[in-house]
């Protein structure tokens, strides 16, 4: 018989936010502090049969064989590390025209898994036959082309790490909600390396009239999504991409074939891109008219707010997560900006009364997220951690307070303020926005 | 760079090509096609394609309000309707051709998309009960809040950034 190992040589637990999964999977188990606990690791199941001194269940038989999983998942034991709607926003009429968002406190480094990207659908995920493909470029062009994807992956091709931020990410416009998360809060987000065509490349095939100043970029899905794209961007970064993280786009990415704009707000990176109109005004399309525009407080509104506005989120320790001793937490978050490369992260840990400069992994990359690692002592008391981007361009990530100055709830979009959360003397970390 | 140096990937797009997808009108009502209904005929149509999801007279739940809410953009809570905050009413005729009903998008016919403009547009107050819209009617209407839009492109306007 094996010894028993005593619960006082556990090892440090791992601290992870616990949902139930109901009939949506949305719901979190019991609420506020109660709905963080700690995931024991799979051992304590057994009692501590699989701890040592005792030789581990999973080593005393072979294991899975090889090709088991010809495309393989994720361990069982992280299943709770999926996309999820808003708590507590009720979700819209149908889930055709939704969102689903990136579970950020479970992730690390800065790449987001293409299985857990976030999505934006106006009318569904198509399934594309990318032999049936196409994607027209005419207009204000000398030769109006279509090309098939075997066309555009012949061209010279360029990988490139960037974010995607939903414009409508982060709704903290009124009273915070305690029991958000990261991922509810600030999960309209996530970062790939991208890989596809410079769009300044088939631009030139076809041949730009100087009379062209702006691109219609439309989908192929059942919205058939369209924005106005400015021909600065379009010659600029812009890239047609058809893989993300190493393997084509996922469907809900844009499979075949999507516009990926570094740094725009991710409405105008438009997936399943099949057609490309060059003219010399805006188009005014819905999504650029009566979407994806802010409200301003005197009744006007603003369109074409291309550029993501510098932001960061500390995500360890984030909302629904519980700290369990006293002593060294590493505070780590991630930063961005659409503007270019984060140049300075700060980390306040009472509530943005005093700042200290947080490390910054390197590379540091443009329009990229940015992962910020700060050392932290907690003793016990209430604290508020907060961070503060700066970019190069000298941007500082405003407060609520400056933020709420300019625009509200009205705009709706581009909210970047500083989010706070709330250490509690029980180590329970609320939203306190 | 010089045609000589281009790749030569893709072929020419073929006018019939381009006309099957070149869907989009722009505010000028370039792109508009031939055909036109009316306001009647619209709200026949309207009932029995769209009114399940955005009302039978528009007025929302579960989907888009798309009738009235004039004069609210000022309020806390504006009410942002095709007549209250839409300014163009190509826009319309352009997504309701395109994305619309969600079941069946690029289904309906130009005489249906003008019908139904046509009786959302009376719906808001913005055309008489006794019109008929086609290329010409539709793009000449200016819609009231035409005028409420600022462009943040190239640079942001005062007051839109902290």
């Amino acid at each position: 018989m094996r010894s028993r190992t005593p619960k006082s040589t556990e090892p440090l637990v791992q601290i992870r936010t616990v949902r139930s999964v109901t009939r949506r999977g949305l719901i979190e188990a019991g609420g506020g502090a109660a709905a963080a606990a700690i995931v024991s690791p799979p051992a304590l199941a057994q009692e501590g049969d699989n701890l040592p001194p005792s030789v581990p269940e999973w080593q005393l038989h072979p294991g899975d064989e090889v090709l088991s999983l010809p495309y393989g998942r994720p361990s069982k034991f992280e299943a709770n590390v999926v996309r999820r709607y808003r708590q507590g926003s009720p979700e819209p009429p149908t889930r055709l025209s939704s969102f689903s968002l990136t579970p950020l406190q479970d992730l690390c480094g800065i790449i987001t898994p293409n299985g857990l990207h976030y999505e934006r659908h106006h009318a569904g995920v198509p399934t594309i036959d990318p032999l049936e493909h196409r994607l027209i470029v005419h207009g204000l062009v000398e030769r109006p082309l279509v090309f098939a994807m075997e066309d555009l992956t012949r061209f010279p091709s360029s990988s490139r790490v960037h974010f995607l931020e939903c414009s409508g990410n982060t709704q903290n416009w009124a009273a915070p909600k305690p029991e958000l998360t990261a991922q509810d809060t600030h999960g309209l987000l996530s970062c790939c390396e991208w890989t596809g065509v410079p769009l300044a490349t088939v631009l030139a095939e076809a041949g730009v009239k100087p009379e062209a100043k702006w691109m219609l970029a439309e989908g192929a899905d059942a919205a058939a999504m369209t924005r106005s794209i400015p021909i600065e961007k379009a010659l600029d970064d812009a890239l047609l991409a058809y893989a993300q993280n190493g393997e084509r786009l996922r469907p809900e990415q844009g499979y075949p074939l999507r516009l990926l704009l570094p740094g725009y707000e991710g409405n105008t990176s438009v997936k399943w891109l099949r057609r490309l109109k060059l003219g010399t005004e805006p188009f005014q399309t819905r999504e650029e008219t009566s979407k994806y525009t802010q409200l301003m407080p005197d009744g006007v509104a603003s369109q074409f707010n291309f550029v993501m506005e510098a932001k960061s989120v500390i995500t360890f320790p984030s909302g629904g997560q519980k700290l369990t001793a006293l002593g060294f937490y590493e505070v780590s978050g991630l930063a961005w900006s659409g503007a270019g490369k984060v140049a300075r992260v700060e980390v306040s840990v009472d509530g943005g009364r005093s700042w200290r400069d947080a490390a910054l992994q390197q590379p540091v990359m443009s329009k990229c997220l940015t992962r910020f690692r700060f050392p932290w002592r907690w003793d016990g008391g209430q604290a508020t951690l907060a961070s503060r981007v700066t970019d190069e361009t000298g941007y500082v990530q405003p407060t609520r307070e400056a933020l709420m100055k300019v625009r509200d709830a009205r705009s709706y979009y581009h909210y970047n303020a500083i989010q706070n959360w709330s250490v509690a003397a029980d180590g329970a970390v609320t939203n306190a926005g | 760079m010089h045609a000589a140096e281009l790749y030569g990937f893709g072929r020419s797009a073929t006018p019939q090509e381009i006309k099957g997808w070149d869907i989009d009108i722009s505010p000028d009502g370039a792109g508009l096609p031939p055909g036109q209904g009316d306001v009647g005929q619209g709200e026949a149509i309207f009932a029995a394609k769209c009114g399940s999801c955005h009302g039978p007279h528009g007025e929302g739940k579960p989907m888009d309000r798309l009738v009235g809410g004039a004069g609210t953009l000022r309020d806390k809570k504006p009410i942002k309707t095709v007549g209250s905050f839409w300014p163009y009413a190509t826009t319309l005729f352009d997504y309701v051709r395109r994305a619309m009903p969600l079941n069946a998008p690029q289904s309906l016919s130009p005489d249906e998309v003008y019908a139904i403009s046509a009786y959302l547009l009376f719906l808001n107050g913005i055309v008489p009960q006794d019109a008929t819209l086609d290329a010409d009617a539709l793009a000449k209407i200016k819609m009231p809040n035409r005028d409420g839009f600022v462009s943040a492109y190239p640079s942001p306007g005062a007051g839109v950034k902290p």
